[in-house]
């Protein structure tokens, strides 16, 4: 592993360099910024008992399904476009440096984009009548939350970016992972056949992938082991595919 | 005899792409500070080699090894002796050249107390100094290409391995890479592929003829046209007839042939060109044939080397019409001594 610190400082520096980087960036906080007006108004429209904090985290997976697709389309298969992943891989760096520094690029700007949206809540906070409760738990579950399932999500991203040179079909691919494990994870109970009798079994799958679930049990300060479980292993899979396939792909070893 | 080093040998190497044998069954060697030119059609397996050798695909059988380490089981340590530049130079286009070379020396473990003064030292042998806080992708081909070469021999690589390091390069630039290349020899093994083809015969040592995935020639310029050139050509400026100078030449050798006849220019010479088959000194028996005519004025005779482009004509026995080299020679005259029944039906084209 003694290139993936130099591999990583080059992928920082190219997210700083690129404009890109401050576009999506802005229209992100732009959307977030959207939700979270959108959430106090109904608030101030129609007072509810749960924290505008839990609601906003709970709308988490509105920018994943497009924000992953477009961080790590261009991860892999760029490189493969242009061909620069052959001057890569032609120098003693391994598969795994380079996966493994693309992701951390990767999730390092994802986690300093949801970073930024903490301004919103201690803007509530500032501005929110005195006597309100302030409970700073369902925040820090939140975060935890899309900390833990974003390394999961930007894994996909990554995976699917291996598979291919073009990054239309990386995106494309990265959006189906994204949104089959959310949609799909979320629904597995409701999706069996009307006529067939539905196994156990796929009750107890369905209550362990089930992402919005997740959320709510974070947001509400339930530490769910089971969960961090699921999304470490899944994301150290979903990694290692894409060693194995960069490997064979391009003879790195 | 002295045992002598290889740096780079490759046995019976292949590598299929489904039903496609790229490369079916190449070997050769090449000796340490050797420069090898790599010749060959489009798809004739010159860069999938090349990628073998740097350990960036897998080939399907065969063995190479590079400074004694065999490619396929042991390619951290070939890769930390090949510098390689891909066809079509692929670059980061936003970083900047420094910045680039920078990144890549400590990719290619270059000790940190070596790697500025390495860095600017490339960028001084390749002429990058004044483009060195460019960014690479507003720079000019030529620039990029040096960008490329820079990148190759930045860690002191025993090997290196370039395919088609000067194309789209300026005549200067051209010169600047071939004094370069050429500075090379004896310090490092190298392998250009290239289809400029008078380059590979001013710069390289030994080079190998690739067609169809197979090696069809191989030797130095010189050794590839005594196997693939079986005639002698002879130009000169005469003041006379066309049919005296038949006449007179009948002696030297009954199937001589005059090839090309111009038109004569203001004083009255004609430009001939003739051609005798075999290979041999007939340049004293035409000087006392033509001197002995008294119809006959010579004002120049020299002797033609083939050019390099018809001896990869022969070998790859290629119609001319598919190449978009400028050739000067009619097809006939390529016939090559080993596959004369095949040259013969190209010369019917």
């Amino acid at each position: 592993m003694r290139h993936f610190i130099t591999l990583l400082r080059n992928e920082i520096w190219k997210l700083l360099i690129s404009p890109s980087t401050y576009i999506a960036a802005f229209l992100f906080l732009l959307v977030m910024g959207f939700l979270f007006q959108l959430i106090l108004l109904e608030y101030a429209s129609d007072p509810k008992e749960e924290n505008p904090s839990i609601t906003f985290f709970r709308l988490f997976f509105l920018p994943v399904f497009f924000m992953v697709p477009l961080l790590t389309m261009k991860s892999v298969a760029e490189e493969r476009a242009t061909g620069t992943i052959e001057t890569l891989m032609t120098t003693p760096v391994t598969a795994t440096e380079v996966i493994l520094s693309k992701f951390c690029a990767g999730y390092l700007y994802y986690s300093l984009l949801w970073m930024f949206t903490g301004s919103f809540h201690i803007l509530f906070y500032s501005f929110v009548q005195e006597d309100s409760l302030f409970d700073p738990y369902p925040i820090v579950g939140g975060y935890a939350y899309v900390a833990i399932s974003g390394g999961l999500f930007l894994s996909l991203g990554i995976f699917a970016s291996a598979l291919t040179r073009s990054q239309l079909i990386a995106g494309i691919v990265s959006f189906s992972l994204v949104f089959g494990f959310i949609v799909v994870g979320s629904f597995l109970d409701e999706m069996a056949l009307p006529w067939i009798d539905q196994p156990r079994w796929v009750e107890i799958l369905a209550n362990h992938t089930d992402v919005l679930q997740h959320m709510r049990d974070f947001s509400s300060g339930i530490i769910d082991t089971r969960a961090i479980v699921l999304y470490a292993s899944c994301s150290l899979a979903f990694l290692f595919l894409s060693i194995l396939i960069l490997e064979y792909r391009e003879g790195g070893c | 005899m002295d045992q002598k080093e290889y740096t780079i040998e490759v046995e019976n190497l292949c590598k299929r792409f489904g039903k496609l044998e790229a490369v079916a069954g190449i070997s050769f060697q090449v000796e340490k500070g050797q420069i090898v030119g790599f010749l060959g059609p489009n798809g004739a397996g010159k860069s999938t080699t090349m990628r073998i050798l740097t350990g960036y695909t897998r080939a399907t059988s065969g063995i190479a090894r590079i400074c004694g380490f065999p490619v396929a089981s042991e390619p951290h340590e070939i890769k930390r002796r090949v510098g390689y530049m891909p066809e079509n130079n692929p670059l980061p286009l936003e970083l900047r050249v420094r910045e680039y070379l920078k990144w890549r020396a400590r990719l290619k473990e270059l000790p940190l107390r070596h790697r500025s003064k390495r860095v600017d030292e490339v960028m001084e042998r390749c002429d990058l100094t004044r483009a060195r806080d460019r960014i690479i992708g507003k720079l000019s081909k030529g620039f990029r290409q040096r960008v490329g070469i820079a990148d190759a021999i930045l860690a002191h690589p025993e090997v290196i391995i370039m395919d088609e390091p000067t194309i789209g390069l300026d005549p200067h630039q051209v010169i600047m890479i071939r004094d370069l290349i050429a500075s090379l020899r004896g310090k490092m093994s190298v392998i250009i592929s290239s289809h400029i083809l008078p380059e590979i015969e001013m710069t390289c040592d030994q080079v190998i003829i690739i067609n169809g995935g197979k090696i069809v020639g191989k030797g130095t310029p010189n050794e590839l046209r005594e196997t693939f050139i079986d005639s002698t050509i002879y130009e000169l400026e005469i003041n006379g007839d066309l049919g005296d100078l038949r006449e007179s030449l009948k002696n030297v050798a009954s199937n001589l042939e005059v090839a090309q006849y111009t038109e004569a220019d203001e004083r009255g010479f004609s430009k001939v060109t003739i051609r005798i088959p075999g290979r041999h000194d007939y340049g004293e028996m035409l000087f006392s044939c033509l001197s002995d005519n008294p119809l006959i004025r010579t004002r120049s005779l020299r002797m033609r080397e083939a050019p390099l482009e018809d001896v990869f004509l022969a070998a790859t026995r290629r119609s001319w019409e598919t190449l978009d080299t400028d050739l000067t020679k009619k097809p006939e005259s390529i016939a090559s001594e080993t596959e004369e029944k095949e040259v013969s039906t190209a010369g019917q084209q």
